[in-house]
């Protein structure tokens, strides 16, 4: 049995995706990136051949994607986040016409047709508005923890409003509505909003075109999934493996290599 | 009696100004503006007053100035902080034509006719990389506060570049150049360098004109200044000392002490 791989080196976290000859998930893993960009990727590859205990013999080719996929020292090319943002997202969706991937230090919005085929993308990467640092510093100065932003904010009965576009000026707003007594769920319901209205503002770009599929790790967080969907008018495809979409779509790309390198038998030199 | 103070409610500071009888600058003060607003104006107030003598009763018109003058509850005027520094500006140097105000969340650039009047001006404060905030996040990545910026530049012989792009993903450009060896001071400068930039670029925008004048917290060290002389290739005003901080607190002052000879004028006329 042969598979493919997909390392899909984030800002923040490192995504291993192992796959199948039919392209289906044989393995998966998910560290933090650090420092040591070209240890992370390696140890989120291992881990993933481990849970289901895959040889790193059997694996016939690797594909290195996002900010650090030319670290992937042991990776055989590279292709573009978007590239496989878009792949991914049409393999867990297959209806799927617009990508919004939100990752800890960019957001892209992408444009697909049916086939796989990137029409238009525009990304923020200049600005920590909008990205997933948004949440993070919101997170930090309420002193709560990651994982709980989204059922947090989700709780919220007045929402309050975050007018403020820098992360930094929204640090002193969040604290200034905490002086002023409001209370902590709706405070950060108003960040969620904030940070959905410019995602919605990235996706207006590259024009909305239903289904559209919620791809990088901020999908792990409910309360941006519902703003987004309350906000845009229609629900947004996401699913437990949403953060390791760019890993997929990097893997399948690995196993289109593996597929154009065999040849039939007969068209293979005669043996002796 | 013709007293008269000006208080400016900053987002970082809060400053207070006594303009005396003869509208000689009689005290000054400044405090943490915090988020209690009122208080804080309050507070600078009464300390300007302790250290001239004087009663919150000698003081016959306030003025005040900044984001938080709508926050002061004690005063009989609020004006802009554009107006109030133009009015600063020109207590210093009175051929000013074009201002730069860097504050510790918002950088404004504007333009002033002959007689002193604003007919044109820019501002940042939607992005902190184009503002004093840049420097102090600068400063925190490396672990040293606002009050060591000034030290730490002045030891420095060569700014690394730093791209003005966000002040928070500056956070990885800092420490990837510390890592690659710079020095902090170094990284301090090309910081300011970065802000000098931007600060230039508000005022292209708004067609300037010498002669400059620069404001703000962030002009009591001389780096930036510096930076922007040499861009500009030409002069540029900074008030002495801590007084280029305190200018929009003196231009609220000025500003009532006016209004008070007006409103004076027009009961002498009425009577």
């Amino acid at each position: 049995m042969a598979y493919a791989a997909g390392v899909d080196v984030g800002s923040t976290q490192t995504k291993a995706v192992i796959v199948d000859e039919k392209g289906a998930i044989a393995g998966r893993a998910l560290i933090d990136t650090g420092a040591n960009v070209v240890a992370a990727a390696e140890k989120a590859f291992l881990l993933a051949l481990e849970t289901n205990a895959i040889t790193d013999e059997q694996v016939g080719y690797v594909v290195g994607t996002g900010y650090g996929r030319f670290r992937v020292t042991f990776g055989n090319s590279q292709v573009t986040e978007i590239s496989c943002h878009a792949r991914g997202a049409l393999k867990m969706f297959p209806a799927t016409q617009t990508v919004l991937d939100m990752g800890g230090q960019d957001t892209k919005a992408i444009r697909v047709t049916p086939s796989g085929e990137v029409v238009d993308f525009c990304m923020n990467d200049k600005c920590a508005a909008g990205t997933g640092r948004f949440l993070e510093a919101a997170a930090y100065v309420l002193g709560i923890p990651l994982e709980e932003l989204g059922p947090t904010a989700l709780r919220a009965e007045k929402p309050v409003p975050i007018t403020t576009t820098c992360t930094v000026f929204a640090e002193s707003e969040v604290l200034s509505w905490l002086g002023r007594g409001k209370k902590i769920e709706d405070i950060l319901m108003g960040v969620h909003r904030s940070i959905a209205q410019r995602s919605i503002a990235l996706l207006r770009r590259v024009g909305i075109v239903e289904q559209i599929t919620f791809t990088g790790g901020v999908t792990r967080n409910a309360g941006i999934v519902r703003v987004l969907g309350e906000m845009l008018g229609t629900e947004l495809n996401v699913s437990e493996d949403s953060h390791y979409t760019g890993a997929l779509g990097a893997a399948l790309f690995a196993l289109d290599q593996i597929a154009a390198s065999w040849r039939p038998a007969a068209q293979r030199e005669p043996g002796p | 009696m013709n007293i008269t103070a000006g208080i400016d409610v900053g987002s970082t500071y809060t400053k207070a100004v006594i303009l005396g009888a003869d509208g000689e600058l009689a005290a000054r003060a400044m405090v943490n503006t915090g988020f209690r607003l009122a208080e804080a104006a309050a507070d600078a107030f009464h300390r300007a007053l302790a250290q001239c003598g004087l009663a919150g009763r000698d003081i016959a018109y306030v003025a005040s100035t900044g984001f938080g003058r709508y926050q002061v509850p004690f005063r009989d005027v609020q004006v802009t902080d554009i107006t109030a520094q133009a009015r600063g500006a020109r207590y210093f140097f009175p051929a000013t034509r074009t201002v730069l105000d860097v504050g510790g969340q918002t950088m404004k650039a504007s333009r002033l006719d002959e007689r002193g009047k604003v007919y044109s001006f820019r501002v940042n404060d939607k992005c902190a990389a184009g503002t004093g905030a840049f420097l102090e996040k600068t400063a925190r990545y490396m672990g040293y506060g606002v009050e060591h910026i000034g030290p730490l530049t002045s030891t420095s012989t060569n700014p690394v570049t730093i791209s003005s792009v966000c002040a928070v993903f500056a956070e990885s450009e800092v420490i990837n150049h510390l890592s690659e060896g710079q020095t902090p001071a170094d990284i301090m400068h090309g910081a300011i360098v970065s802000l000098a930039d931007r600060g230039l670029q508000l005022m292209k925008r708004v067609k300037m004109e010498p002669e400059f004048t620069l404001l703000g917290g962030i002009l009591r060290f001389t780096t930036m200044a510096d930076v922007i002389r040499d861009r500009l290739k030409q002069a540029a005003n900074v008030p002495p000392g801590d007084f280029a901080q305190y200018t929009a607190a003196i231009g609220a002052a000025i500003l009532a002490r006016q209004r008070l000879e007006k409103l004076r004028a027009s009961e002498a006329a009425e009577t």
